[in-house]
């Protein structure tokens, strides 16, 4: 799974250099839907980048910035054929630091504009810590919502594919614990358009956690979802496949696995209940406590460090509202307690794999 | 010349980074061809500048054979030299330092922007109120009356002389120690009474610690306990107000501790290529907290930083009123008109502790503060100024001082009797709407005051 995915994305870095840029949208989307007969489909990073254009186009305050947005195109091409569309002044480079654009895009959103700034990845972010939580998430807050703070934090998150330890780490958690952010998982190109464009809407500081991997894939669109209207509202967690025998929470790219293990376990006949969790703040509890009083059953999964994780407040929550509905203890899935490895086995060993889904479920049956 | 960087000129006369050497320093503000660089040029000059910033890219690449005397490299051309020689790291001579007043209030020169007879009273008059709000609320703290408290002795004159520079639209984004500003621009002793004592009627609701004062109504951003943070808002909000064509501009006070910041470094960095309207303003008072700037930093202070990120900067007298003022005016010229940043930094020292967590007579010799007092007191060399006018007198200084005095106990009597904010108050601009667990959370709380009301705290008001 993980190599056919990183050979995905592999094409599609190579396919992303040149082209005309204004068009770059609807030729990618005619391309994608072209290979399709019937159902049209997207990759992330065109749901990303449409979002994005969408946004742009609709509010003249939205403005993107960062290392690379503009003649780069992005490091990962979310950003192409933005800067000939709508100009430097809102596809704004900068100079190399998170720290100060980060800080930068803060000052502007406290003044009249919505700037969506772009990590290269969110381990780069740790540079910016300090404004993204005393000065866009607290400030709301402390200034009695004298300044509100409307802008979005997005990137890359969690492991590639042989990136090592400092380009590898899941920031959900961290995120996730700050009262004032709001952070958004997507997984399909579904989420990815209709979260950034919640978030780049959202009236106060969106933590924006994409995943490298799924940039390059295609996931099926209906008409709702590439009409510009589209938007999903933050805070719903989305049942990506029902069932009765086990509750799997995840999100991001896990949903993947977690999807992928739920078809491995339907052929011993256990009917595992996919909740892709969206958004990890607001956390949508009812959903995940309404799914387990179902199932009596539940598995967290996430790429991240365990210890005080997204699972251990999935598991707090069901521990707090459901716990007599439990028919066996919880499993939580997350990455090895460790550093990234780099060498690919033990990369491998020490991130999920859809085997650990399927035998952490079959344990609690 | 000690301090000669080459910097690298483009081919563009308005793009064209400064090519002067230090020692063109004499007046005003560092500057280069077809911007502002005279009082005369600043009077003439209110049509505001702006083109396309976007820097060029490009660069010829014309080679002259083999001998070439110059070196055509992305930024400009640099020339070529034989000499063997390394930048000097200390200056033969430091950056001398603008001032208008001498240390007894006359005037030295003609070389400054002239203020309206009612402005420089009113300067006056605010920077005697500053003294006393300073005086009286620094003694409530010591009453244990409030839990905090932080004066701008020594630098009343950088406070409302800078403020009186300014337009109202321009957008203040302070450190802590620039209450002034938001005096100047009538925020009333009662708001900042209400803030010191957090009561309802605080303009934050209570959720800072005393002086971190915001308005909205003033352009006054509320004060962050983060030191050098705002250096990088300033330079994001005016990037704003050049996409919106604003006729205004942003300007951030920091201190000498402050410039040892990555913000610092990123902001000024960013504000010089993105040409943004700044003005940043570098209070520079000797100390952060017991830290003396023997240890903070082995430049000639902070205005020869400016130079390096291709920012044009001047060193002023922040204990002379008029030169703080001139200052002012005319960086705020440039930087409207040109869409560019400019550098401040004051001289001013800290006559006070750093706040009321700080005992200085620790670490710094009585003798020292008590000549700053004294000897460069920024208030009395102002109105030894405004006596040799014609426009202050021994019987309006007691008038003055009397009713500041008054206003200022007044306000703190009424600050200390409203009520505390109320329980909702914990909750609400978490967001912009209540969340779920946060709703939960305030009925859980109210349940319970309910059920034991004996036991709920009489001073946190339902």
């Amino acid at each position: 799974m993980l190599i056919k995915i990183l050979r995905q994305y592999q094409v599609h870095v190579v396919a992303g250099g040149g082209g005309a840029p204004t068009s770059f949208l609807y030729k990618t989307f005619r391309n994608s839907s072209s290979s399709s007969s019937s159902v049209k489909k997207m990759t992330v990073r065109e749901a990303l980048n449409s979002a994005l254009d969408e946004e742009m186009s609709a509010d003249r305050r939205v403005l993107l910035m960062g290392e690379e947005v503009g003649e780069y195109q992005g490091a990962y091409k979310v950003s192409k054929g933005l800067l000939q569309k709508h100009g430097p002044e809102r596809v704004v480079d900068t100079p190399i630091t998170e720290a100060g654009f980060t800080g930068i895009g803060i000052g502007a959103a406290y003044y009249g504009l919505r700037p969506v700034v772009e990590f290269m990845t969110f381990n780069f972010a740790m540079q910016a810590m300090d404004h993204i939580i005393n000065s866009a998430a607290k400030t709301n807050y402390m200034s009695a919502a004298n300044i509100s703070v409307p802008i979005v934090f997005r990137g890359p998150n969690g492991a590639a594919a042989g990136v090592g330890a400092q380009h590898s780490q899941c920031y959900a958690a961290w995120y996730g614990s700050v009262p004032g952010l709001k952070v958004l998982a997507p997984y399909s190109s579904e989420d990815a358009r209709g979260l950034l464009k919640a978030a780049i809407r959202d009236p106060g500081p969106v933590v924006f956690l994409e995943n490298e991997l799924l940039y390059g894939e295609a996931f099926p669109v209906s008409d709702e979802v590439v009409d510009s209207s589209f938007c999903i509202p933050i805070g719903k967690a989305k049942i990506e496949k029902q069932g009765k025998h086990v509750t799997i929470t995840s999100f991001s790219k896990m949903v993947g696995f977690s999807l992928k293990a739920a078809e491995i376990l339907a052929e011993d006949g256990i009917d595992a209940e996919v909740i892709n969790l969206r958004s990890i703040r607001p956390l949508d509890r009812s959903t995940i406590n309404g799914s387990v009083r179902k199932t009596n059953r539940l598995v967290t999964v996430e790429e991240g460090f365990p210890q005080h994780g997204v699972g251990a407040e999935i598991c707090a929550s069901i521990v707090e509202d459901s716990f007599d509905y439990l028919d066996a203890p919880v499993e939580r899935i997350g990455g090895a307690d460790v550093p990234m490895p780099y060498a690919a086995n033990l990369e491998r060993m020490a991130l999920p794999q859809v085997e650990d889904i399927v035998r952490a479920a079959k344990r609690l049956i | 010349m000690a301090l000669y960087l080459p910097f690298l000129r483009r081919r563009i006369g308005f793009l064209g980074m400064m090519n002067s050497t230090l020692s063109n320093f004499k007046t005003s503000v560092l500057s280069e061809k077809n911007s502002i660089t005279t009082l005369s040029d600043f009077c003439n000059s209110f049509s505001r500048r702006f083109y396309s910033n976007k820097a060029d890219k490009q660069f010829d690449f014309i080679h002259n054979g083999g001998d070439s005397k110059e070196l055509n490299f992305p930024g400009g051309i640099v020339k070529f030299t034989s000499e063997l020689k390394f930048l000097a790291d200390v200056p033969e001579e430091r950056i001398h330092c603008y001032r208008v007043l001498d240390d007894s209030g006359q005037l030295i020169s003609n070389n400054f922007v002239q203020v309206d007879k009612e402005i420089a009273v009113k300067m006056y008059k605010d920077m005697v109120m500053l003294q006393t709000m300073d005086t009286i609320f620094y003694e409530a703290q010591r009453q244990g009356r409030i839990s905090f408290y932080l004066t701008a002795n020594g630098e009343e004159a950088i406070n409302i002389a800078s403020a009186a520079a300014l337009s109202m639209d321009d957008l203040v984004f302070p450190q802590y120690r620039e209450a002034g500003v938001l005096l100047w621009r009538g925020f009333t002793l009662q708001e900042f009474a209400n803030q010191c004592f957090g009561n309802k009627d605080d303009n934050g609701k209570g959720r800072q610690m005393p002086i971190h004062y915001g308005s909205n109504k003033h352009n006054y951003f509320t004060v962050a306990s983060t030191v050098a943070t705002q250096i990088s808002h300033a330079v994001g909000a005016a990037y704003s107000l050049k996409m919106d064509g604003r006729d205004a501009c942003t300007i951030t006070y920091f201190g000498d501790g402050g410039t040892s910041t990555g913000d610092f470094h990123a902001a000024l960095n960013f504000a010089a290529v993105m040409e943004v309207p700044v003005i940043f303003f570098c209070r520079n008072n000797g100390w952060a907290i017991s830290t003396p700037v023997s240890d903070q930093f082995r430049s000639d202070g902070i205005v020869v930083r400016g130079k390096a990120y291709g920012i044009r900067s001047i060193r002023v007298d922040g204990n002379d009123a008029l030169a703080v003022f001139s200052a002012v005016c005319m960086a705020r010229t440039i930087a409207i008109r040109e869409s560019k940043p400019v550098l401040i930094e004051a001289l001013a020292y800290r006559a006070g502790h750093h706040s009321t967590s700080d005992d200085s007579s620790k670490y710094r010799p009585i003798e020292e503060i008590e000549w700053w007092r004294e000897a460069q007191n920024p208030v009395t060399r102002f109105r030894e100024w405004l006596r040799g006018e014609g426009l202050w007198t021994t019987q309006a200084e007691t008038e003055l001082r009397d009713s500041a005095r008054k206003e200022v106990l007044h306000a703190i009597q009424v600050a200390e009797k409203v009520e505390k904010p109320t329980v909702k108050e914990i909750f609400t601009d978490v967001y912009d709407v209540l969340p779920s667990n946060l709703r939960d959370q305030e009925k859980s709380l109210r349940e319970t005051i309910e059920r034991h009301s004996q036991d709920y705290p009489i001073d946190v008001p339902l």
